[in-house]
């Protein structure tokens, strides 16, 4: 299951959710807002989110995840709006009889969450600049 | 032999939005291909994005840049990604 959030994440509840009595181990990520990015220090993040393919791409992602590394159970969820430096943005947790598919499908899950779902994340620095993360660069280099 | 017009509803996404100005406008274009809606955009717009690091998709289905559009159709124009 994967859902877009615009509350802040309740990684306890979360994993409280996620009880499964053939489950051996947990596996969980969460993505926290840093204070800095490419030598730039950052104050806030703006996250933007088209939901209806995150969520549609997000359980492709969960389902191949399942096939490669059979899990019990797996959980995702993102933030969007307005993030303050160590707020939570992303949360992961995959459940498994063992540790090795849980760690391998949470692995999976995050960085295919991050190559693909339509998500887009504004950083906002203590300068008072800002700049699409990924998207600034791109312009600049075809730019050259 | 000249491409036809269709009339196409364009999504933008965050810095395209911000580019463009606008969320979303409908346009009639001479495109066969979600590429061609890109190119065309990035013309009205002056948008320097390339497509190399972009996504699309066509009535909320991911799509590739080589897929057919169709009148009437929905074309979501996506900039680089940056969940996580």
């Amino acid at each position: 299951m994967i859902e877009v959030s615009a509350e802040p994440i309740d990684a306890h509840g979360l994993k409280d959710a996620m009880s499964n009595p053939g489950a051996g181990g947990f596996c969980c990520f969460e993505g926290w807002v840093r204070n800095e990015n490419e030598g730039r220090t950052v104050e806030r993040l703006e996250y933007e989110a088209y939901e209806p393919l995150v969520i549609s791409e997000g359980e492709r992602v969960l389902a191949e995840a399942l096939q490669r590394f059979p899990y019990l159970e797996a959980r995702c969820v993102h933030r969007i709006g307005v993030l303050d430096i160590g707020d939570m943005a992303v949360w992961v947790g995959v459940a498994s009889a063992h540790r090795d598919e849980a760690f391998k499908a949470c692995r999976y899950i995050i960085d295919e969450l991050k190559l693909r779902l339509p998500i887009w994340k504004k950083e906002h620095y203590v300068d008072g600049d800002s700049g699409w993360v990924n998207c600034e660069r791109c312009a600049a280099h075809s730019r050259d | 032999m000249s491409v036809s017009h269709k009339t196409i509803t364009v999504r933008y996404f965050a810095m395209f939005r911000e580019h463009a100005g606008l969320g979303e406008e409908t346009l009639s274009l001479p495109v066969e291909t979600a590429k061609d809606v890109f190119e065309q955009t990035r013309l009205r717009h002056g948008s320097k994005e390339p497509n190399g690091h972009c996504k699309v998709a066509i009535n909320d289905e991911m799509a590739d840049w080589s897929s057919p559009v169709s009148d009437g159709d929905t074309v979501l124009l996506f900039p680089p990604v940056a969940g996580g």
